[in-house]
């Protein structure tokens, strides 16, 4: 610390707790209770930062949320660092480490600084207008542009944190501890509220609780002591549950709100350990009062962004808060009196103020006079047309403005200073206002947008409503959440205040200056580098609607979300086009109000929590069985069983020549399964699916198709008759919940009065499915009395039996074209049955196999699977599955779509078998078919649904969609290839064993 | 997000629910005997208007029953719930 820059102050900082940082690899010192900001402004350094595209250095310049230059990389660990967090919102601990963004080789020398003398030829949309051309180029000019652009680097490891949500709903939710929040608080408590105040500082007070004028009173005291005593009152209130560092992030319909809470992060590193870092409120509101508070706006004049320069609110928040002078040469330049309050605050800690620049013509309000009585300087009607010193301010040049204010008259007058306050007027804080849907309107008097209508049960009170004086702010919170909470009276009905008065108010969008604009560089968005320039010359492009204008020059899309720019782009606009701003309208305010951290959003839903995974009852059987596994919808579902060094290749192999030669087994207990019950049950399943079900008899099986209105496969599979009224439906496995959706949405919407009972019971069975030659005998082995004979059990056909005390219900249906029998018994018993099963196989070899091994048995018996071969585009007609349509039913869903003009189409695609001429070659599932390789582009014809290799046939076979497919058969086509072109020839889709000997043992 | 009156369970989140687009559409009771355009009108053709919409929602995390909503799409303020089978609100 060579100038010495702390005053002081007691109050907010503890100076007994010095902590050290380390900004871009210098050792420096802070105190607990400061921000980084003030740390570094403590230790002289306002330079922080270079723009994104200029590269122009940038000093910090605001003291909250607003920052658009501090914007630092926090920490230097791959898996916890932090980009663009803002220097001005972190709070300093031990240890700390940061470093400035966006400049290489240094901060303070920047080789990116030559596109500041190359800023001439970077208007706004350069990267649109030069890299248009040639196309083909595009990904080389974006591997520069990429590496150009950016601000800080994201973590690269994983992020170890901890993160929380937690659901809260109260009665009133204030969001903003300022004054009006806390008195709003108060009066709602003292009503017997359950009240949520939620505050992003560390401490409750906003502005009021560091003022220290004494021309503001309240109730005769120092308005900073009487707020001291109701925040007193507050936190011992047991109504009213008070989140501190706690920042709103959205707001949305129905009072649903979502809010951030930093636990760990103004913490050391090393005492952060098993803590929960942040917290993610979802709150419910019944009401929700709004209290966030205004932002103090800059002016817009040339060079209004060295370091040095900052929001004449910021610079007295660092002198009465943090005890830190931003300067030791101080000039104010502002349009209205808040700034005033800075100029006394600079005066009583004995900081020098060389002089004040106000636009206006005079002031004779108490504040003014008080300033005035202390022999500053004031340059009334002037404005600051340039200013000088490339890594900080040093001196200002200030000329007279004419009585229009657009241009300016007389000489120049130079002023030295090492920091520049600028207040430009406040803008209310609406962005949560307008989120929730709430639409805005326009005040002339304070060139700002103020909540209007709602539609949602809240209020904005204090200046995020307009507010912006001290009598004005309590008064009407006071009167507004009475109303608001349709109370009568509160215990601040009373209250007496104390203010000095704005008298004159004067706005300059964009400050005239004495070199034309074109030679000016007046910044409006600081983080982008957008101009005033900037916006005129979208405008003479033709861009009109403020939205284009934004994206056009990129104004109000950085990480601040153009916080400080907005207004001022929208002011430009309104001049230029002589269009009056409430007309203009704002851009839209979108959530997160400040950047959220993924981890926050994510919460605990990381990990093996991301999402829930479901087991089969034989799941250990599979893992300690060496399975590999596969995700089917939540399903991890065995997918091959590698032995040794297998390839998935080897193995899937291996599987399906066992599963044909001798049996295998597969765990089925995914498949979704319904029960359905009720003197109707017959007619409903005539109603869903597309084939006849008026004559299956109890004890038998059959297929079914589902299709969805519109005539497309929806879904497939398996229903046994168990009884007079009971049938047990399955599904596919990805299907599952969505059938049932489907099933009952039917029932209680287009046929209440069908008597019928659905129950979800694929949790509630688990199923051995053992098939191949060797099938029956395994299970004469473990069923003895059971008769298995194709007399007694034939194909499609089901029998309830018991093993000891287990009651099992065997199926003998095929999804693989072999002999199978499937054994569905109560969850509990799965893994039993499953182990007797391999067992009693043991020899005969019986093999486990997975779904790769089950798709490619049913694939070689042209086995369709909803979802592979299907696509929500394809009728049975198109899957040649005529067969399953009943052309004697009246009606079943769908059945009407199945003729309209373009479902009878003779073009339409339709599922082929394709056979490829190099019988080695195995097609890629998803490669387009095509008949003239040479025309361009060709005409693609269809893809290829499911393709293997068949160990059995000894040839690879494939599953395609084809455009007129069924006729077809027997043609050559081709299947281009990165690297080659496959010969293909249009086969029927059955490639095994088509009069069924297998299945019917 | 909304908050659901279910006319079965009460006041719940809209996560537990999920919408069915518009009420209100019967199905035909002999869609054979519909031409092209007709069974076109029932299977595809929604309103989507901006103002008082009724429509579909189930309780697919909580009864599982269906009931109807009429919402104002221009705010998403609802207006009314009701159960299926009875008259859309004059609103």
């Amino acid at each position: 610390m060579s100038k010495n820059l702390r005053i002081n102050n007691k109050q907010f900082v503890d100076e007994t707790r010095k902590l050290s940082f380390v900004f871009n690899g210098k050792k420096l010192y802070g105190y607990k209770g400061d921000t980084l900001a003030s740390a570094l402004l403590s230790n002289d350094i306002h330079l922080v930062g270079r723009s994104f595209k200029y590269h122009r250095p940038r000093g910090i310049m605001t003291s909250g949320s607003e920052e658009p230059n501090a914007i630092l990389q926090i920490g230097n660990d791959d898996a916890l660092t932090e980009p663009n967090a803002r220097a001005t919102e972190i709070e300093l601990y031990d240890g700390l480490i940061c470093n400035s963004q966006n400049c290489w080789p240094s901060v303070k020398f920047d080789i990116g600084g030559i596109n500041n003398f190359l800023s001439p030829l970077l208007p706004a949309g350069f990267y649109y207008k030069t890299f248009m051309w040639p196309a083909s180029f595009w990904e080389k000019y974006e591997y520069f542009i990429r590496k150009s652009a950016g601000l800080g680097k994201s973590p690269t490891k994983q992020d170890p944190d901890m993160y929380d949500h937690r659901y809260m709903h109260c009665d009133i939710l204030i969001v903003g501890g300022g004054v009006s929040g806390l008195i709003a608080a108060k009066i709602a408590s003292d009503d017997n509220k359950k009240v949520l105040l939620l505050e992003d500082k560390e401490l409750l007070g906003g502005s009021l609780i560091y003022d220290d004028n004494d021309i503001s009173k309240i109730d005769n005291q120092k308005s900073s002591e009487w707020l001291k005593k109701l925040i007193d009152n507050i936190k011992n209130d047991k109504n009213i549950i008070i989140k501190t560092r706690t920042s709103l992030a959205a707001y949305h319909n129905y009072n649903f709100l979502l809010a951030r809470q930093n636990l760990t992060d103004h913490l050391s590193v090393n005492v952060r350990n098993n803590k929960i870092r942040q917290r993610l409120y979802k709150i419910r509101a019944k009401k929700v009062i709004i209290s966030t508070g205004a932002i103090e706006r800059p002016q817009v004049f040339h060079n209004n962004d060295r370091p040095g320069i900052m929001l004449a609110s910021a610079v007295k928040k660092y002198i009465d808060y943090f005890g830190v002078r931003c300067g030791l040469e101080n000039v104010i330049f502002t349009n209205n009196d808040s700034a005033y309050e800075t100029a006394l605050s600079l005066h009583k800690s004995g900081t020098k103020l060389n002089a004040i620049i106000d636009i206006r013509d005079n002031s004779s309000s108490e504040i003014v006079n008080k300033v005035k009585s202390l022999g500053i300087q004031i340059y009334w009607n002037h404005t600051i047309v340039n200013t000088k010193g490339y890594k900080r301010i040093n001196k200002v040049s200030v000329m007279k403005l004419n009585d229009k204010g657009n241009d300016v008259i007389g000489k120049k007058i130079e002023l030295n200073c090492d920091c520049l306050a600028i207040s430009g007027g406040w803008t209310p804080m609406v962005h949560l206002f307008t989120q929730s849907g709430g639409k805005l309107k326009f005040d002339n008097k304070d060139n700002i947008f103020v909540p209007d209508k709602t539609n949602l049960n809240q209020l904005s009170i204090g200046s995020a409503k307009g507010d912006f004086e001290l009598d004005d702010v309590l008064k009407n919170s006071i009167k507004d959440t009475k109303k608001f909470l349709q109370i009568e009276n509160s215990n601040f009905d009373k209250i007496d205040v104390k203010c000095s008065k704005e008298k004159e108010k004067k706005n300059i969008w964009l400050l005239p200056s004495d070199k034309p604009l074109s030679k000016t560089k007046p910044f409006l968005d600081y983080q982008n580098d957008s101009t005033a320039k900037d916006i005129k010359l979208a405008l003479r492009e033709g861009f009109k609607s403020i939205e284009h204008v934004k994206r056009y020059t990129t104004t109000g899309m950085g990480t601040d979300q153009g916080k400080l720019a907005n207004m001022h782009a929208l002011g430009i606009v309104a001049d230029t086009t002589n269009t009056n701003m409430g007309d203009l309208g704002t851009t839209t305010f979108r959530p997160p109000y400040t950047p959220l951290t993924f981890g926050t959003i994510v919460g605990r839903n990381v990990g093996q929590f991301f999402d829930i995974f479901r087991k089969t009852p034989m799941h250990d059987w599979h893992v300690n069985n060496n399975a590999k596994f596969e995700n089917v919808g939540q399903w991890k579902r065995a997918w091959y069983y590698p032995k040794d060094d297998e390839t998935m290749h080897d193995a899937v192999q291996r599987e399906s020549k066992a599963a044909r030669e001798s049996s295998g087994i597969l765990d089925a207990s995914t498949l979704g399964k319904i029960d359905i019950q009720g003197t109707d049950a017959n007619e409903f399943l005539n109603r869903v699916y597309t084939n006849a079900w008026s004559k299956l008899q109890i004890g038998k099986c059959r297929y079914g198709l589902m299709l969805n209105e519109d005539g497309m496969v929806y879904d497939d599979g398996v229903t046994t008759k168990l009884g007079e009224n009971h049938y047990l439906m399955t599904t596919t496995t990805g299907g599952a919940a969505n059938v049932m959706s489907k099933l009952e949405d039917y029932l209680q919407t287009e046929w209440p009065e069908l008597d019928v009972f659905l129950t979800s019971v694929t949790d509630h069975y688990s199923t051995a499915s053992v098939c191949g030659p060797n099938a029956k005998k395994i299970i004469t082995k473990i069923f003895k009395d059971l008769d298995l004979s194709d007399e007694s059990f034939p194909h499609m056909s089901f029998k309830e039996v018991k093993l000891g005390e287990i009651n099992c219900r065997v199926m003998r249906i095929s999804f693989t074209g072999e002999l199978s029998y499937e054994i569905n018994v109560e969850a509990s018993y799965g893994k039993y049955i499953w182990e007797k099963c391999i067992e009693a196989g043991k020899e005969f070899d019986i093999t486990p196999y997975g779904t790769e091994t089950m798709h490619l048995l049913r694939a070689e018996k042209g086995f369709i699977i909803v979802g592979q071969d299907t696509d929500g585009t394809m009728t049975p007609v198109d899957l040649q599955m005529d067969w399953i349509i009943s052309k004697k039913k009246y009606d079943f869903i769908g059945k009407r779509s199945l003729y309209r003009s373009d479902t009878i189409r003779e073009d339409r695609k339709q599922l082929v078998g394709l056979l490829t001429d190099d019988p080695n070659e195995i097609l890629e599932e998803g490669a387009q078919i095509v008949k003239d390789e040479n025309k361009k582009p060709m005409d693609m014809l269809g893809h290829v649904t499911s393709s293997y290799f068949s160990p059995t046939l000894k040839k690879s076979i494939a599953l395609a969609v084809l455009k007129e497919g069924k006729q077809l058969k027997g043609q050559k086509l081709l299947v281009p290839m990165i690297d080659k072109t496959i010969k293909v020839t249009v086969s029927d889709t059955v490639f095994l064993d088509k009069e069924n000997e297998r299945i019917n043992g | 997000m909304f908050l659901i009156n279910c006319p079965y369970c009460g006041e719940r989140d809209q996560s537990e629910f999920v919408s069915g687009g518009e009420a209100h559409i019967v199905r035909p009771k002999q869609p054979t005997e519909l031409n092209d355009d007709q069974w076109a009108e029932y299977l595809f053709m929604r309103k989507n208007i901006k103002g008082i919409q009724f429509e579909r929602w189930n309780h697919a995390h909580g009864c599982r029953k269906w009931f109807n909503v009429a919402r104002d799409t221009s705010n998403d303020k609802i207006e009314k719930i009701y159960k299926i089978g009875e008259q859309p609100p004059k609103l």
